[in-house]
Order: C-alpha cells, then structure tokens, then sequence
C-alpha cells in the first residue's frame, strides 16, 4: 500500500508537468486569438424575457470558452488531482494514521490544500485559467523535492505525536499552509503583472521574466485571488496556531512557550495580519500589501521548512 | 469603481475603519498630545508596529534562548566570542523578556485600544440607527437595475419585503442594511486580542510551574521544597499551590527496534493529602493528570540501580531498597551513576560510572556503549573510590558527582563491569553487589490561573475573524417614483465594501426577487 502511494505521487506528479504544458500551449494560443477579437461590452442584460432592463456591475472578467489545450489542461490538473487525492488516502492507510505525519506527507498534503485552491479558484470564477502554468510549476518543483529529498517511509508516530490532536492541530496547519503557499504564488504573480503593467503604460519594451506578465490575469483580478485565498486561510492558520496551542498545553504542560516553531509561526501569523490590515490603508494597498503577503510566504517556508532541519526545538521530529 | 461625493455619503459609516489623519485644525496644533494620540492609534502606526513585532520576534526565533535552553545559550557564547556578549546586551537571547519587545507590543495594544473605544462606540450607533438615505441617483451606485412598473410607488414599495436586511421606509425610497455582524465579529477579535494578553499576564504574575524526580515506589507531596526546580509567578504564594500526594508505581517505556520511543506510561496513586484514600491514574505524554488547578505532566525518565554495599566488617553501608538515578546522556540511555556511600564504619565510599541499558562493550578499548533504551542487557560500568566524600562538611554538594579531593581511586581506577546480581570484591576488604534497576519519571506540576482566559479570548478570536472575514456588509436602496407615461420607476442600488463581484451575484438574485413583488410591465 505504501508502495502504491508513492507510485501515485510520482503519477501525479507527472501528469501536473503535462497540465503545465498544456496551460502554456493554452496560454500561448489564447493570446494569438486575442489579437483577433475585441472586448466583449461591460454592460449585460437582467431579466430574460421582460422589458429593457438594465443592470451593471464593474464587468467580471470576460470568460472564453476554453479551447482543445485549455479543456486538457483543467482536465489533466483534475486528473493529477484525483491522483494525488489517492496517493493521500492510501499513504495513510498504508501507515495506519492521519497521512501528515512527517515533512514529506505534510508536504504531498500541502500542494493537494494548493492544487485544490487554484481548481476552487478557477471553478468559481475568482482567478483566469491562464494562472494554470504558473501555479503547476511550483507545484511540481515542490512535490519532486518533498518525493525525493524529504522521503520517509510510512511508519508509527513517536509518542509526542501520539494524540487525536495531530488530526485537528496539524490538518488545519496543513490546510492552512497550502493555501498560504498559494496565495504567495499568486502575489508574486501579481507582482510581476504589476510591473509589466507599470512598463507597457508607458510604452516601455519589456524583457523576461517581465515579459511573462503579458500571459496572465489582469493585475486586479491577482490581487483578489491572493487576498482570497488569504482570507481563508488566516483564520485556518488562527485556529491551528490555538489547536497547536491547546495539544503543547496537554503534551508539555504550557500553552506558549516561544519554542522556534511558536516563534515562527506567531511571526507568519504577525504578517499574515499586517496583510489584511495593508490592504485596507491607503498607501500600503496594492504592490506594498502584495510584498506583505510574499514577505509572510517566507516567514511560512521558514517556519516549516527551516525550522524543522535546522534549528533546535520541541517540533524537531519527523 | 468611480468614486463620486455622492458614493461616498452613501458608504458613510459603511466601515467603522478610522479616518486617515488629515490636516490639523488649530485647536489640535496646541493640543500635541491629542495629536501624539491620534498618530499612534492611526492604521498606519498599528501596522508599523504589526512589522516591528514581527521582526522583532526573528531573533527569537533564529537565536538560542534562555528561557528554552541555557546551555545552548552559554555554548553560543563560548563559541562567539565577539559577537555573543553583543547580542545579548540587546536581550537578543531572551528576546520575549526583554524590553523593546514589550515597548512594541505595548503600544501595539495602547493603539489598539485606543482605535477599539471610537470604533465600537460607533458600531453600538449604527446598531441602533435605521440605514441611512438613498443618494440621489442610484443608477451611480456599483450595482444597479431600473424597471418600469404599472403599480403605485407606494403600492409598489410596500410590496417589497426584505427578510432579514434591516430596513427603513423614506418618502418614496426604502434603505436596507444587512451585514452588521461583519464589524461586530471585527470588534470581537480585538477585544479578544486585549483580553487573551491579560489571560497571559495572569498566567505569569499567578502562575507556578515546578519539576520533580520520582523513583518507582517513592512519592512527592506537593510543597515549593519537594521540588528540583521551581518557576513562580512573580505574585505567586505557596498557599495557593493545590495540596496533592503522588506516588510512582510503575514506570514503563516500550521502544521500537529501531530505538524510537513509542509509548511512554507511568502508573501513580495520588491523593490531595498523603492520609487521604488513594486514586490510581495513568500519566502518560498528552495525558496528564489534572488535580483541581493544577496540572502534573510526565517530562522524563531514566533508569534507577539498586546496589548493596558491604563494609569489611560485614556492616551493610548502603542497601537495595534506596535507587540512586541516572542520568541519561544520550538517546539509547547510556547515563551517569554517581554512588555515596556516606554512613560506613571504616573510610567513606564513593562510585562513579555509567549505567548502559543494552551494552555494548568495545573488545579493544574496553570502551562501553549502549545499543538500545531498553533494560535488555543491562551492566553497571563503575571506578570506585575511598576516603572523604565530604558531605559532612555542611556546604551543599550536588547529588550527581563526587567531590574527589579527599578520596582515592580504588584499583588504580581502573572501571569495573557489573551485571545485574554479580559482586565486585573491593581491593582492601568490603564489596558493591549490582541487584537490579528501576525506572525514575519527572513530572512538572503547572499552575495556571489565566489559561481559561486565554482560552475564551482564543475562542473570540476565532469567531470574531470568521464574522468579520466572511459575513459582507452591504446596503440597498430602492426608490418607487412615477414615471412620464402613468407608469412607476423602480430604481434599485446596491453597494458593499468588500467582494464586489460575490455582491454582484446577489444583487442579480435580489432584484429578480424584487421583481417578482414588483413585476415589470407588459408593455
């Protein structure tokens, strides 16, 4: 069974590279059509069959039905989804407990919370599909490096572990931190709309990596997704940071005590905060806020990540 | 989004958010403290301080700290030997203690405070107040929908009827407003924040945490002297420690064959006082016991080896009901035994060595080591020593290690190996027998009186962010006025401040609701 659940993830992954592919091909041939056709008008019409009534909003974003390489390209990530859904269940099975019990399952559990976010966005209409390659590609990168360098084989808890609490403290953690990473994905992808957009109003030529910004979603539509996605989340990573909170009370008999994985994540909660709050100031919306939200990603990869393999703690297992 | 005047008086008060400082007035130019005020409880002054608190926490978070872990603390110091003592004249090893983190994080709450008071005597207003007047055109709002209707405007709007939206009829308009929780759940969350800060304070100023060693079969009772080591709160008194008599029965360890721990277990019998009927209880991690307000946690454990020490006389000097503790020094329990033996009839004895769960010795350098944390092979690897241990003397002598000025090395220092039931014939008469080991736990007894605080403020948190995340606040307006041709306009507009797009969605729901009260004409 555990076998069966790394074959997935490699699956998986797999199929994610070729969704990537498959949105850039989309991408690239979506931006020859739009040479060719002209804004649709902001203006729709309310009330189908009674009298001329009118309604207008600022237009959502004009949706194109997806061509052969755009169909693929949501249907593949769908795919590599269901996979990675699969290689989640059956690696918890094979170790007979919730499956993020180390680094590399808190990290295949994390990009499932991210792919999920981006398919949710795209579903409800929050964020364009031509965000597809630039999301997968993280994801990717991100599963190939939990799969190989972070790989352990499924086994028992140590007994710190050993606690109904690792199903609310560490899933809302997980959940939280997928979409947290998402939502870093899509600031700095705003970001970079944002200075392609800055540079061709003035008529200035851009180069790559500015030049990218040309194949994504306008820089407004960004910054909800992000500010979503955000939204979501910090509340998830509130809950987790008191979950956390009440386990440390019940395993080492204090509720905070500054431990580096405390510390870490009360400073990603600390940005995450100061985010929501910039985004409501003038002066710090936009590009400022955006730079938050990245600054916080940071503070999350670091709270994981760094923590774990290099600094002393409590948290030092798995 | 076209912002005109008169949008602007529509969203008046739409959010309590306060108002950037604009330019002062006089009467605030003479009044500087007033003026100090507002920049300090201004967004922009909050959210620096938000950062500040932030970066201020990286150090924490990187650094060794005391309050965690001193010895890494001193080795960084030993190992940096410029830039430690630099480091720590900054507090930067007891960050969360030192006082630039307070000064941010106290004026983060004065700000705090200062921005809640104004914001929440605002929401009770607007809690009472009716929605306020249409603008003069709708059709400028960000949604809106105009249609044509053979009823009369006041036939028209008495028709409309708009559940749960709070509403209030005008002339020829009606205003709605719905939403209200949004700020509600926001003022929720910082009051909350205030509140868990005190629920901490309380915690520290009342609070008591303490570490005790129990041996299997021995027992602690509850009493600032009973303990290793002790953490008060600065205000705590020992009357309010919660009266409590424990004692160890059992202590088990079951590991896998790779050496992790997988379960720990220890069995007690505790009572408030040592005469009163005992209640057995299982102590194991995340699973600790709970005696009124206080809290006994299992920490640690290691072995325990009983030894009988014979006299040359035959006098028995030290019997095998008394354990003497180990300390671990690594992961596979190898630990250190430190033996007195003070009440002798000929010269003192003294043994030091290490005690190895599952042993291993090297064939060359005789060099033992430990495989395993479990009691699977254990030995007893000792060097002995005779003369003076001095703890006589009256001055305070660490039970784990010997004082070796006044003592000689028995056999030339060389260690000798002893499992459990073998005998070593000491050089000059007298013997120590190895009979078995046990297993000691430490528990740590916490007392905290702010933990139900900070619990209910963690409870607000979280609803409050929720409320205030989710629930949109959003207004309506709808205005009934008779058109040219004998007909009534209906005129229809909608804003909110937050997810325009999720409002657009509803507001295309509302008005074909609307327009089923008020069907447009046929004509």
């Amino acid at each position: 069974m555990a076998h069966l659940s790394d074959s997935l993830l490699f699956v998986a992954v797999i199929v994610y590279a070729c969704a990537m592919l498959a949105f850039a091909a989309d991408a690239a041939s979506r931006r020859a059509n739009r040479v060719l056709s002209m804004p649709s008008s902001p203006s729709v019409l309310v009330g189908a069959g009674g009298p001329a009534v009118t309604a207008s909003f600022d237009a959502p974003m004009a949706e194109r039905r997806p061509g052969f390489a755009g169909t693929a390209a949501l249907g593949l990530t769908s795919l590599g989804w269901l996979t990675h859904l699969t290689s989640v269940v059956t690696r918890g099975i094979a170790a007979g407990r919730v499956p993020w019990g180390n680094m590399y399952e808190f990290s295949s559990a994390a990009a499932f919370v991210a792919v999920t976010g981006f398919l949710v966005l795209v579903a409800r209409g929050k964020v364009d599909r031509s965000l597809g390659a630039f999301v997968m590609l993280p994801v990717v990168l991100y599963l190939g490096l939990a799969g190989t360098v972070l790989y352990t084989k499924a086994g028992p808890l140590v007994p710190a572990l050993n606690s109904y609490w690792i199903k609310i403290h560490v899933a809302a953690a997980v959940t939280a931190t997928g979409a947290f990473l998402l939502s870093g994905v899509i600031a700095l992808l705003y970001l970079l709309r944002a200075r392609f957009d800055a540079r061709t109003d003035v008529g200035q030529s851009v180069r790559f990596p500015i030049s990218l910004g040309r194949s994504l979603p306008a820089a407004r539509s960004l910054d909800r997704a992000a500010y979503v996605v955000i939204a979501f989340a910090f509340p998830v990573w509130t809950f987790a940071i008191i979950a956390g909170a009440i386990w440390a009370e019940a395993a080492w008999g204090r509720y905070w005590g500054w431990d580096p994985k405390e510390t870490w994540s009360f400073i990603t909660w600390v940005l995450y905060a100061g985010y929501l709050h910039a985004r409501a100031t003038a002066g710090w919306k936009g590009r400022k806020a955006a730079w938050v939200a990245v600054a916080a990603a940071v503070a999350l990869i670091i709270d994981y990540y760094v923590v774990n393999i290099f600094v002393v703690g409590l948290h030092s297992y798995a | 989004m076209t912002t005109t005047p008169e949008l602007e008086s529509a969203a008046v008060r739409l959010s309590t958010a306060p108002e950037p400082v604009g330019p002062l007035r006089s009467r605030q130019l003479r009044a500087p403290v007033r003026r100090l005020w507002r920049q300090l409880t201004s967004m922009r002054t909050a959210l620096l301080l938000l950062f500040l608190l932030a970066l201020g926490a990286v150090p924490g978070g990187f650094l060794p700290q005391r309050s965690l872990n001193p010895v890494r603390v001193t080795a960084y110091l030993a190992k940096h030997r410029t830039l430690g003592p630099l480091l720590d004249r900054l507090s930067l090893f007891d960050v969360f203690a030192a006082p630039w983190f307070a000064a941010v994080y106290l004026l983060l709450f004065v700000s705090l405070v200062g921005c809640l008071f104004p914001r929440i005597r605002l929401h009770a207003r607007a809690l009472r107040k009716p929605p306020p007047k249409a603008p003069g055109n709708l059709s400028r709002l960000p949604a809106s929908a105009r249609w044509a209707t053979s009823l009369e405007p006041d036939a028209a709007l008495q028709r409309i009827k708009l559940g749960s939206w709070r509403t209030r009829r005008r002339d020829n308009a009606l205003s709605a407003e719905k939403g209200y929780l949004r700020e509600t759940g926001n003022l929720l969350f910082h009051v909350s924040l205030v509140v868990l800060l005190i629920g901490i304070a309380v915690g520290q100023f009342f609070g008591f945490k303490g570490t005790v060693l129990v041996k299997e079969g021995d027992g602690f009772s509850n009493a600032i002297a009973s303990f290793d080591d002790i953490h008060p709160g600065r205000r705590f008194r020992e009357s309010s420690l919660v009266p409590l008599h424990l004692s160890l029965d059992d202590f088990r360890a079951t590991y896998g064959l790779d050496g992790k721990a997988r379960t720990f277990d220890a069995r007690v019998h505790y009572a408030p006082t040592p005469d009163a009927p005992e209640a057995p209880y299982d102590i194991r991690v995340n699973h600790p016991l709970h005696v009124r307000g206080a809290k006994v946690y299992l920490i640690g454990h290691g072995y325990t080896v009983h030894v009988i020490v014979r006299e040359k006389d035959g006098h028995i000097a030290k019997d095998a009901s008394e354990g003497i503790p180990c300390l671990p020094q690594d992961p596979r329990f190898l630990s250190l035994c430190t033996i007195k033996v003070a009440d002798t009839h000929g010269p003192q004895l003294g043994f030091e060595g290490v005690f190895t769960p599952t042993t291993a010795q090297d064939p060359v350098t005789h060099r033992v080591t430990s495989l395993h944390p479990a009691a699977q092979n254990p030995a007893l690897t000792i060097v002995g020593y005779s003369g003076d241990l001095g703890v006589d003397a009256g001055i305070p002598a660490s039970v784990y290690s010997l004082d070796k000025t006044r003592l000689t090395p028995l056999d030339g220092g060389k260690p000798t190996l002893l499992t459990p039931g073998a005998t070593w014939k000491l050089p000059g008469g007298g013997s120590i027998t190895f009979v078995r080991t046990t297993e000691w736990a430490t528990f740590q007894l916490t007392q905290d009186p702010g933990k139900g605080i900070a619990l209910a403020a963690a409870i607000g948190i979280v609803a409050g962010l929720c409320l205030s995340l989710f629930v949109r606040r959003r207004r309506l307006w709808v205005r009934a006025t008779p058109g040219a041709d004998g007909l009534t306009v209906v005129e229809v507009g909608g804003l909110a401040r937050t997810d325009p797009d999720a409002f657009a969605a509803e507001f295309d729901e509302l008005v074909a609701k609307l327009q089923l009260a008020v069907p447009p004409s046929q004509e």
